[in-house]
């Protein structure tokens, strides 16, 4: 710290981030591309559903490469928690994560990050959920929170992947919905015959099943993050209630 | 703490040298934010100059636009790890914002504020001398709403996250003064070469 600090607002409580190593307890893939990790260490017990981590990898010479992944477990206690990792042609560290990690590899993290895109059941709601590809992972974090302890407050989430083989936890959602009248699941799949973009009344009707949302999380790349809110915006919804992350072009 | 079997992308070193530690190099241009992009309506936009609350200088767009231009190129770099080389701004530097509104900096702090609610700060010292900008062109073009416009704080040598998108004024504050993100667990200043991302960088 260089310089003299005066927190203006005392319900945010200062946070120290530091290193922290970690193991792979677990590796299972999700969807063809996307790999779910568990890790052990020391931040399992204290994130917010929504949160992300940064993550560290660490080469034989010392050469370091770090990025963020968001949280997909809620916490359960286990000492562990999830992260949901897609393939990119090339990733330098999803690639190790694909294509090299094991099980007892250790690799460092760090958070959690991310204070305002995330939820817990005291931040009420109706919840409004928007995801689109791996934008889902922060997504899933917070209705398995809610899950736990929160099955009263609506939720809905519109979820838009390019197929449903390549769409995470889908089987697991699709229960939830079948089992909780309070949660509905709206699915898009762009790239299959019959599939589509989300659009007004796929947006109109999840807000149908909730009624009028008091938290609005999207996340997904820039053109599903954009597309979302303006459908969102355009059904009345105010911009204060929308809170957005965005994992890249 | 070494990561079995990674080996890590290299850059090439002339690239490495001009990428601060922890970064990686992109051509694209993300976008981060915490909400949607706020509409703003160039008929009533102003830029305010405040000293805690009192205003000190507000200008509308057309006598913003009229003020001395300035035009910055390089490196930009974003806590979220990315850096984009070689982009070009251009706007009106802090330094003539000052001499228009006749004034010395009145204190050492700022707290930059955004249309959508979104605060930052930064040192008077880090704005001055030709180091900052408020930015409303991006390579040559109206600055798109995605990236800030019409109108961002632009202070390239700290991360971007200083860089407020959608400015609407600057506030001088007696003390350092967290913003949004500082808050919430970034670092008050935000040297990318000295990777001061998080509080205790
Ligand atoms: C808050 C946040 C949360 C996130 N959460 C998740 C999550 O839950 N799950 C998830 O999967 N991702 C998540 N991400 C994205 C993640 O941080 C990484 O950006 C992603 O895994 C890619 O990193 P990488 O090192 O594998 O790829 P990189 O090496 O960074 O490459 C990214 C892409 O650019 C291309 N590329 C890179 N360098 C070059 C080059 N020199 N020439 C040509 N092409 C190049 C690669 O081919 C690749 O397709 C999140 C991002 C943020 C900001």
């Amino acid at each position: 710290m260089s310089s003299a600090t005066s927190v203006t607002d005392p319900a945010i409580e200062p946070i120290v981030f530091r290193w922290h190593e970690a193991e792979i307890t677990a590796i299972a893939p999700v969807t063809p591309h996307v790999k779910s990790v568990r890790l052990r260490c020391g931040l399992a017990e204290s994130y917010r559903a929504g949160q992300h981590v940064d993550v560290r990898l660490t080469a034989e010479d010392g050469y370091q490469a770090q990025r963020s992944y968001s949280v997909a477990s809620a916490q359960d206690g286990s000492g562990t928690l999830e992260l949901m990792i897609e393939a990119l042609p090339d990733g330098e560290v999803s690639g190790w994560f694909s294509h090299c990690a094991e099980i007892g590899d250790r690799v460092e993290l760090r958070g959690p990050i991310g204070g305002s895109f995330s939820w817990d059941g005291s931040d009420g709601g109706p919840l409004l959920l928007g995801g689109g590809g791996s934008g889902v992972v922060p997504l899933l974090a917070m209705l398995r929170r809610r899950a736990q302890n929160w099955r009263e407050i609506p939720a809905a989430l519109i979820y838009s992947a390019r197929t449903r083989a390549e769409a995470i936890a889908v089987a697991e959602l699709e229960r939830l919905a079948e089992a909780d009248p309070n949660f509905s699941l709206h699915l898009a799949t762009t790239r299959e015959p019959g599939g589509k973009r989300i659009d007004a009344p796929l947006v109109a009707d999840a807000l149908a099943r909730i009624g009028s949302p008091g938290k609005v999380f999207l996340c997904g790349s820039n053109r599903f993050v954009a597309a979302a809110s303006d459908l969102i915006l355009a059904q009345g919804v105010a911009p204060g209630l929308i809170r957005t992350e965005r994992f890249g072009a | 703490m070494v990561t079995r079997g990674f080996v890590g992308r290299r850059q090439p070193p002339e690239t490495g040298a001009r990428l601060p530690p922890g970064q990686y190099l992109t051509d694209d241009f993300p976008i981060l934010q915490i909400g949607p992009n706020p509409t703003v309506d160039m008929a009533t936009w102003r830029f305010t100059l405040r000293e805690g609350s009192r205003p000190i200088k507000a200008w509308s767009w057309a006598e913003f636009e009229a003020l001395p231009r300035t035009t910055w190129h390089g490196d930009i770099h974003c806590v979220t790890k990315w850096s984009k080389f070689d982009t070009t701004w251009e706007g009106v530097s802090f330094d003539d914002i000052l001499a228009d509104a006749g004034i010395a900096a009145p204190t050492g702090y700022l707290l930059a504020e955004s249309h959508d609610d979104y605060t930052t700060n930064v040192p008077v010292a880090d704005l001055v001398g030709g180091r900052a900008l408020v930015a409303t062109r991006y390579e040559g073009q109206p600055i798109h709403p995605d990236h800030g416009g019409p109108a961002r704080l632009f202070v390239p040598h700290l991360y971007f996250w200083k860089s407020a998108k959608w400015v609407k004024g600057l506030r001088f504050t007696q003390t350092d003064t967290a913003g949004f993100w500082e808050l919430r667990g970034y670092h008050m200043y935000g040297d990318p070469w000295r990777e001061q991302r998080y509080i205790g960088d």
